[in-house]
């Protein structure tokens, strides 16, 4: 079974409190802050390696991303990830959901040899959910997000997608888009072997060219969502200065937290 | 320049998450309970840090030196106790690889790789830079030595599977003790943990004695010839326990450095950062000058190990430096927190412990600056 994972670099969780937004572009600025896989794509390179490990085939993995992220896909590559696609050009930048998925699948057509397409359900940056379903219409190719079980029983995937009160079961005939959340399985840690072994792995870049696009279907130009502008609610403290007698300023911060709900 | 491989910068990332999630969250609670979690151990085993400077043929990872520092900062810098007990296992596992023979490293090895944890027992109550003075005797008996005695301060005590042990095998011509490294294999009757330690710092290994009585193994046990105890315990404890000492003081150095930060920049004093204050800088510049000077030296003293240039000296230098800066900076650390400093909600007093308890192991500071004047009057 040869299995493709998308996965997409994000900013590391723990930099949060480092991110901003372009107001001119509307996009995150990436620049200063360490990238890492999107923690839910994780969960989608473990559940294709399981189920190499059971079929045979290989694994691969497409990203559509800055030359930069060359370093964040060799964690896959360690993971135990045979090849990895990395679809990097200028007009790229910019890209909504749609048109991501849109290279995505460009990349995915190109490569051709694939059984089963994993994705994190959504992304830790973005968020959107859009990708998995996008991607499986633009393949057409059934697809199903928020993926939370997965086995394969006489060649028919039985899947259990996570619903808000609960989960629905589905089977279904591969080839297949499935967005898997985290619930799915424990991604393994990497051994040393495999960051050895991730060195060696092909790692093949595609631009524009070799897709075969028109730069005005790609990245900002060609995405269809056009962010608005953006406001930034005040997160100021509001700030009441209490004078006088400690006594009376003690039985005014009783009134004070009492209004606000804070005493029954 | 100091420049990481690739590779290098890629296995940092991969510890560093597997740490985080594995070995952060417990480091707190292995210390105040004083205990080794030997499972972890296998845990490490099963990721190739137990074996990373061991050749693949003997189930290793087959890296090097300055990977196995790497591995050791990372765990050092949540848990320096922890990394205590696999720097230990290294030693068992650098014993065998450098002076045991094909079959000894055929036979233990791939053990010592894939789970069972390695020990070196040397110091004696007379203490382990008295390497002569040792009084544990191993006696050659139809085939078999016999070995006897009690070893103390050996790390890993109660955890070890396979031991390797000095004794005095007996005298020279001169009536000097010939000393001899013996394996001694797991469930081996005789060779039990006698006292465990209650130890200041780097809770979360074992300290205790290993009691010899009347211990029986193979002839072919001996590592190296008879009489080579000496060159195999100084060897292994000089440059790869002092290394591991090293890049444990780092791990501690780097804790103090990035908790400083964090701390000064969320402590609001008089309405603003702690670390807007000028006094506040001066002890974050010099956690972070502490932590770059003994990186420089920790990773150059494994770089010449890894390229088979002598480096005693160098790694001398390193532990040296390392562990007593690790306590210059987990007291200034504790200042710069003021009353948090020192409960246990915060670890900084933890660092200091440990950055204490790192000093003796492997050769006190005295010891250090003895085998560096030494290096140096001989030129």
């Amino acid at each position: 079974m040869n299995i493709a994972v998308c996965v997409k670099p994000v900013p590391d969780p723990k930099s949060y409190d480092k991110i901003t937004i372009n107001p001119e572009t509307k996009l995150l600025e990436r620049n200063k802050i360490p990238m890492v896989i999107n923690p839910t794509d994780k969960h989608a390179i473990e559940a294709a390696i399981q189920l190499k490990e059971l079929y045979g085939g290989k694994v691969i993995l497409i990203s559509m991303a800055p030359p930069g992220a060359k370093e964040v896909l060799k964690d896959g590559l360690a993971m135990g990830v045979d090849e990895a696609y990395l679809l990097s050009d200028r007009f790229f930048a910019g890209a909504d959901t749609f048109v991501t998925a849109k290279t995505l699948a460009t990349g995915l057509k190109k490569i051709e040899n694939f059984d089963l397409v994993f994705a994190g359900s959504e992304s830790a940056d973005g968020g959107t959910s859009h990708v998995p379903s996008q991607l499986g219409e633009m393949l057409g190719i059934p697809h199903l997000n928020h993926v939370m079980a997965l086995v394969m029983e006489d060649g028919i995937l039985k899947i259990k997608t996570k619903i808000e009160n609960g989960y629905m079961d589905y089977e279904g005939r591969l080839p297949m888009v499935l967005g898997v959340v985290r619930e799915i399985n424990t991604p393994r840690y990497i051994p040393l072997m495999g960051v050895i072994q991730a060195q060696g792995k092909p790692f093949t870049v595609w631009g524009l060219n070799d897709l075969q696009l028109d730069p005005a279907v790609v990245g900002l130009a060609g995405s269809p969502t056009k962010p608005g502008s953006l406001h930034t609610p005040p997160l100021g403290r509001k700030v009441e200065m209490l004078d006088g007698e400690l006594e009376k300023v003690a039985e005014k911060i009783i009134v004070v937290l009492h209004s606000a709900g804070l005493l029954s | 320049m100091l420049k990481f491989s690739e590779q290098q910068e890629l296995l940092r990332k991969v510890v560093r998450d597997f740490v985080e999630k594995e070995i952060a969250p417990i480091a707190g609670k292995i210390d105040e309970e004083d205990t080794c979690p030997v499972e972890l151990l296998s845990m490490t085993a099963r990721l190739g840090y137990n074996g990373v400077f061991t050749p693949a043929i003997y189930g290793g990872t087959g890296l090097g030196y300055t990977e196995r520092a790497i591995i050791l900062e990372e765990i050092a810098r949540y848990s320096a106790g922890f990394a205590m007990a696999l720097m230990t296992h290294h030693l068992g596992v650098a014993a065998i690889q450098t002076w045991g023979n094909e079959e000894q490293k055929k036979k233990y090895l791939p053990k010592l790789c894939s789970g069972s944890v390695g020990g070196l027992a040397v110091t004696e109550q007379g203490g382990g830079s008295d390497f002569s003075g040792q009084k544990s005797t191993g006696k050659l008996v139809d085939g078999c030595w016999i070995l006897n005695g009690r070893k103390c301060f050996i790390t890993n005590s109660h955890c070890a599977d396979i031991n390797i042990v000095t004794v005095k095998t007996g005298e020279d011509e001169k009536g000097r003790p010939v000393i001899s490294a013996v394996v001694i294999d797991e469930n081996t009757p005789g060779c039990t943990p006698g006292r465990k330690e209650k130890k200041t710092g780097l809770r979360g290994s074992y300290l205790g004695e290993v009691v010899l009585n009347n211990v029986k193994v193979p002839e072919g046990n001996v590592l190296g010839k008879v009489g080579d105890g000496a060159k195999i315990a100084l060897g292994t404890i000089g440059e790869v326990g002092r290394s591991g000492m090293a890049a444990i003081g780092l791990g501690i150095l780097r804790a103090c450095l990035e908790d400083s930060v964090k701390f000064s920049k969320e402590r609001i004093i008089y309405g603003k950062p702690l670390a807007k204050l000028t006094n506040i800088q001066f002890i974050i510049a010099q956690n972070r000058i502490d932590y770059e000077a003994g990186r420089l030296m920790t990773y150059n003293a494994v770089g010449m190990k890894d390229a088979g240039l002598p480096c005693t000296p160098e790694v001398a230098m390193a532990k040296y430096f390392t562990t007593e800066a690790a306590v210059n900076a987990a007291k200034r650390t504790t200042d710069l927190m003021g009353g948090y400093g020192v409960i246990y909600d915060y670890p900084v007093g933890r660092y200091l412990r440990d950055a204490v308890a790192s000093i003796p192991s492997g050769g006190t500071s005295h010891v250090m600056q003895l085998v560096i004047a030494g290096s140096e009057l001989k030129k």
